[in-house]
């Protein structure tokens, strides 16, 4: 892995964190599922993206652009696959795939360990995964999306809030360094 | 990736993905293929965790409302439970203002059916603290009660007044020991004084064991006590028992002696000859005062002064 040893070398105090076998695949999978069925039995949970959540926290703390955009890839195409019809396979591919290298190369630069910073940093990944999809909709698919709602702006917050807690206790799937 | 700096590698790859991923909406877009063929997969694999997750969550669903939310159930129970208390309180408090209704109206039927003869209406407001059959009325000297004035219902006699106040005045029951009523049997017309014997039946005397009476037989004043009108209720024969030399015969009040709520106080010392209203088919009220109707309302009467 160079790009690890090439974010450790130029960013020292910055520590890449690995994590058990099978928990990002485990994670991602346990996401799109909850993502999948949760809305049933609470409707209020639609506003949660955890498959944004995921790949944010993912490509944050392994802070390799590479893996944060593939895995943000197959995070986005799995979920436009269980979205139906109305959503073409790419949408949230693209999106995602944006966000994990984004997430990754923030990473590299930033700590990204503190609750607060985590917060910002969900509300701003929510609003550039929100920009994407709209971009997409509009450019690609010729389809209408708003830039901005005040639900949008209302499920930023809400997502921020919840990733700040998703991810202390993601960090728990860390390996010991 | 040889010729591309490892720092822009990155970059470069993020670059073909997303170009791909366009690529891949545009073929949907064109062929209006939706990849089925992914979809399968992704369903295919993601659906058992669907499932499963579906039948945790709906054990923990039965298991919370069964068991912990039952909690809730308990409060929610509770609040049941009073406000069932609060609404029993308010239908026994209805109950009580539609009989009070009921009594008022048929004291009003009463009085305006004896228009020109003199009485008060008075509320009862108290009883006797000792073993005595006496209530106290809330109508005094001032409304014109006088000691030895009769008391009734539409029922019937209930009394006498014994005391009289500014503003009270005391009843003495016709069930207690001291009180008594000349009455008679409606159908045989045998006189007799009845008086109380302290218990709520009363006794009706000096009627012979020769003369036949019958259980049942429905006593009235006979008007000879100069209290009261000829042909009021006085009550109904309940039990016949030969004696020494007279019968002896129980006689139950016509008025509701321990359900007392309004009486008339009669205004005058003079006979009186009091109408009465046709038996009504139903009404608690005026059902035993309205039974000797026909002979009430004949005003012919041998022993009328």
């Amino acid at each position: 892995m160079n790009d690890t040893f090439d974010i450790r070398s130029s960013e020292l105090h910055i520590e890449v964190h690995k994590f058990r076998a099978g928990a990002i695949i485990l994670t991602m999978a346990f996401a799109l599922v909850l993502q999948a069925f949760l809305p049933i039995y609470i409707p209020q949970a639609a506003i949660l993206d955890l498959p944004l959540l995921i790949t944010i926290y993912f490509g944050l703390s392994r802070r390799n652009p590479s893996t944060g955009l593939l895995l943000g890839m197959v995070i986005g195409i799995l979920q436009d696959s269980l979205s139906g019809p109305t959503v073409p396979l790419g949408l949230y591919g693209i999106a995602k795939t944006v966000i994990g290298y984004l997430a990754s190369s923030i990473g590299a630069r930033l700590d990204t360990e503190h609750p607060a910073a985590r917060f910002s940093l969900t509300i701003l990944f929510f609003g550039v995964h929100q920009g994407l999809i709209a971009l997409t909709r509009r450019l690609l698919l010729s389809q209408p999306e708003p830039w901005f709602t005040m639900h949008l702006l209302i499920a930023a917050l809400v997502n921020a809030f919840v990733a700040v807690f998703l991810f202390l206790l993601l960090d728990r799937l860390r390996k010991p360094s | 990736m040889v010729g591309i700096p490892s720092r822009h590698r990155s970059l470069f790859l993020l670059g073909g993905v997303v170009l791909l991923q366009i690529l891949l909406l545009a073929v949907q877009i064109k062929q209006d293929s939706q990849g089925r063929l992914i979809r399968v997969w992704t369903v295919g694999a993601v659906s058992p965790f669907e499932r499963a997750g579906a039948h945790g969550i709906g054990h923990i669903r039965d298991t919370w409302n069964h068991y912990f939310a039952l909690q809730n159930t308990a409060r929610e129970n509770e609040a049941l439970k009073r406000e069932n208390g609060a609404l029993k309180l308010q239908i026994t408090q209805l109950e009580s203002k539609a009989g009070e209704a009921d009594r008022l109206a048929a004291l009003l039927k009463f009085r305006q059916t004896n228009i020109d003869v003199p009485m008060v209406s008075a509320r009862v407001i108290g009883g006797s603290p000792d073993a005595s059959q006496t209530i106290y009325l809330d109508r005094g000297e001032r409304d014109g009660i006088r000691r030895d004035m009769g008391v009734i219902t539409p029922d019937g006699v209930v009394g006498k007044i014994i005391e009289s106040y500014k503003d009270t005045s005391q009843v003495l029951l016709l069930t207690d020991e001291k009180s008594g009523v000349g009455a008679m049997l409606v159908d045989s017309r045998l006189q007799g004084p009845v008086g109380g014997t302290g218990e709520p039946l009363m006794v009706m005397k000096y009627i012979p064991n020769d003369d036949d009476v019958n259980s049942g037989e429905r006593v009235v004043t006979s008007g000879m006590d100069r209290i009261f009108p000829r042909d009021l209720p006085v009550g109904t024969i309940t039990e016949i028992k030969p004696g020494i030399p007279f019968k002896q015969l129980r006689v139950k009040p016509a008025a509701s002696m321990e359900r007392l709520e309004e009486v008339f106080v009669l205004l005058t010392m003079k006979p009186l000859e009091l109408k009465r209203e046709p038996a009504a088919p139903s009404g608690p009220a005026t059902t035993p005062a309205a039974a000797p109707s026909a002979a009430v309302t004949n005003p012919a009467s041998p022993e009328k002064p």
